[in-house]
């Protein structure tokens, strides 16, 4: 059988939805068995390939770049997965659409700063106006909610995928789990 | 007219940046910066929610090391409380983040940073990760994940889940640990030991291979600041003093209070990146450059503070006369670390006052601002709070760890791009080492803030007369 080919990307989120991942210590040696992971943090790869089986999604939606890179990954992915709260609702990263972007940067890069406050602009992305859902921009295949899902269950959505079917995980995880 | 090296994404770090190389007519590296392209603004989106909820809400930032930011937050809450928090609470609070610390710097030396000294930073870039050595050192990459695995399940035995834990809050923590915790977490002890001196002895072994990179990875000099313990030890939990020492290790300042930090710590901004640039405001920016972290905090305690980290910790000093400045020795520095950790949890769970149930102090906020500071896994860690006659917060200031090292590591894949970088031939191992020097660093930028690079790494070099010179793509 040939390997299911695997994606995580982490747009605007903690990093914890990957942590969770990992936290399926010794059981990523016999996932790892199964799966090819073709584009990741926690690999080399620079380019996100075609034809990628399952892409895990972390975080909302917050910049510009975010949006191009999520558009691109659709295209690319059989099954997208919002993997977390974030991904899923928005969660904390859309608490700031209450004051939106500009608030935040003149905060930040303004005011918080002891010398040459400016609002960066040189080849960093802008932000979005709002920071949105995943599915606010594409199609999403699973939603797996929680912050973070826990390890068992993101062991239990792979260990569904790699059969061919989508486990129902609502006894596992919940928003905010 | 010079051309221009995008690596984007930055891999195997806690987050993504981009790292650019001008290089001039002759193809010799020029500059290079490290890029963080994404902002997610946690000092402003705080604003408005009640106080007690800063805890919970900052361990947000960041997925690795929210205990990190649990201690720094509850402790700002503790200040506007005005509490002191009964000693226990405290004790549990610092093993928690003991814990922290080790699967941390387990993650990045383990999963990010090993197969880079095992494999080579020229092996293929295909295999070149904690898969490839899966199959390449099954025992050392296994080894990694129990490591990791005993630090999360050592916050999970006390907070009921490993990341975000909702058991630190301001005034304590919000469940006194029981018998049989205590008792699985001590049993979890020596078998970390046993992996960290057994990859100890491992690593030291195979130093003499990266002779040529501890000579070039971000090897200058610079200040290093960080927190000491009231013994003049590794103090993590941050209720010690702040200490400054030089190049020659020299101290510069010492028993400072890091309440005063907006005295000495200045914050600069570039227009290429959404991460500040703290500097020492005596020095000026930015000749202020400093670093901390595992590096810094070994350069600048008396000793660690526990039998076995000491004797490590005797050996690793005597690498260099004044202090150690390669930041190729911060991953060296970070399994001296775990070892302190294991040992000082080990300690702290003996205290006889561990099992107490009193762990928590209750009182309404009695100061409208609250300074609280920890030594995260990647260094000294500030959250600096105001409220309002509610208790609502109206102002905040996070300063990150990853963030006092931004001019270190600016710097430092400067001078590795130099050292390595051919303009005329180029090579992907050449790339790895720049980014190598990040991963030494072990920098969060989900801490600071992230990205997910648009751009694949694909370079090419064109000649005068507008011929494609060398083409490089992964």
């Amino acid at each position: 059988m040939s390997k299911i080919r695997l994606a995580t990307v982490w747009l605007d989120g903690c990093s914890g939805c990957h942590m969770s991942l990992l936290d399926m210590d010794e059981r990523l040696i016999e996932i790892a068995d199964k799966v090819e992971v073709v584009y990741s943090p926690l690999v080399d790869s620079k380019e996100f390939p075609q034809d990628v089986d399952v892409t895990l999604v972390e975080g909302a939606v917050g910049s510009v770049e975010d949006e191009e890179k999520i558009k691109m990954i659709r295209q690319r992915t059989k099954t997208l997965v919002s993997l977390g709260d974030c991904a899923v609702t928005g969660n904390v990263p859309s608490m700031r659409n209450t004051c939106g972007p500009k608030a935040v940067l003149e905060r930040l890069y303004l005011e918080n700063v002891t010398i040459q406050p400016q609002i960066p602009s040189e080849g960093v992305p802008a932000l979005r106006t709002r920071v949105c859902p995943v599915r606010e921009v594409v199609k999403v295949d699973v939603f797996v909610p929680g912050c973070p899902p826990s390890a068992d269950t993101i062991h239990m959505l792979l260990a569904g995928l790699l059969s061919g079917s989508v486990p129902d995980l609502g006894l596992l995880t919940r928003f905010g789990a | 007219m010079g051309q221009k090296i995008v690596i984007d994404p930055v891999t195997r770090i806690e987050g993504h940046g981009k790292i650019t190389i001008h290089l001039n007519d002759e193809g010799m590296v020029n500059r290079a910066f490290f890029h963080i392209g994404q902002v997610r603004g946690f000092e402003k989106l705080c604003e408005g929610r009640p106080f007690y909820e800063m805890p919970s809400l900052m361990a947000r930032i960041c997925g690795i090391c929210p205990v990190s930011h649990l201690m720094a937050s509850a402790k700002a809450c503790d200040a506007l409380m005005g509490v002191r928090i009964p000693e226990p609470a405290a004790n549990l609070r610092r093993i928690m983040n003991l814990a922290q610390i080790i699967q941390s710097h387990s993650l990045s030396f383990f999963h990010l940073a090993s197969p880079d000294l095992l494999l080579g930073m020229d092996a293929d870039p295909a295999t070149r990760n904690i898969f490839g050595l899966m199959t390449a050192n099954p025992d050392l990459a296994r080894d990694g994940i129990r490591l990791r695995q005993y630090g999360q399940q050592i916050v999970e035995s006390l907070g009921g889940k490993r990341i975000h834990p909702a058991w630190v809050v301001p005034g304590g923590v919000n469940a006194p640990l029981s018998v049989e915790q205590r008792d699985r977490i001590l049993s979890l002890v020596p078998a970390g030991i046993d992996i960290i001196l057994k990859t100890l002895a491992w690593y030291k072994r195979g130093l003499e291979k990266h002779r040529e990179e501890i000579r070039t990875f971000g090897n200058f000099p610079t200040m290093f600041l960080g927190m000491v313990s009231a013994t003049g030890g590794l103090g993590f939990y941050g209720d010690g003093w702040l200490r400054i020492v030089d190049s020659t290790g020299q101290t510069v300042a010492d028993h400072v209070d890091p309440h005063t930090y907006q005295d000495f710590l200045g914050e600069a901004v570039e227009p290429w990146t959404y991460l500040k640039f703290p500097y020492y405001k005596p020095a000026g920016y930015p000749e202020g450059i400093y670093r901390v972290g595992p590096l810094a905090r070994l350069n600048l305690v008396n000793q660690c503070g526990s039998p076995l980290a000491d004797q490590e910790f005797a050996e690793f000093r005597s690498l260099e006369r004044g202090a150690v400045l390669s930041s190729f020795h911060y991953h060296y520095a970070r399994l001296i670390e775990i070892l302190f950790c294991l040992e000082k949890m080990d300690q702290l769970l003996n205290e006889k006052d561990i099992l107490s149930k009193h762990v928590r102090a209750f009182a309404s906020p009695n100061n409208q601002e609250g300074i609280g500071v920890a030594e995260a896994p990647r260094g000294t860690l500030l959250h600096h709070y105001k409220i309002d006659d509610q208790g609502r917060i109206v102002w905040a200031n996070l300063i990150i760890a990853t963030g006092h090292n931004n001019l270190a590591m600016n710097r430092a894949v400067l001078q590795v791009a130099r050292h390595f970088v051919d303009g005329k031939k180029l090579q992907e191992g050449m790339l790895n080492r720049v980014e190598a020097v990040i991963r030494a660093y072990d920098p969060c930028l989900s801490c600071s803030t992230h990205a997910v690079g648009q751009m694949p790494l694909e370079i090419s070099l064109i000649g005068p007369e507008g011929e494609v010179v060398d083409e490089l793509r992964r």
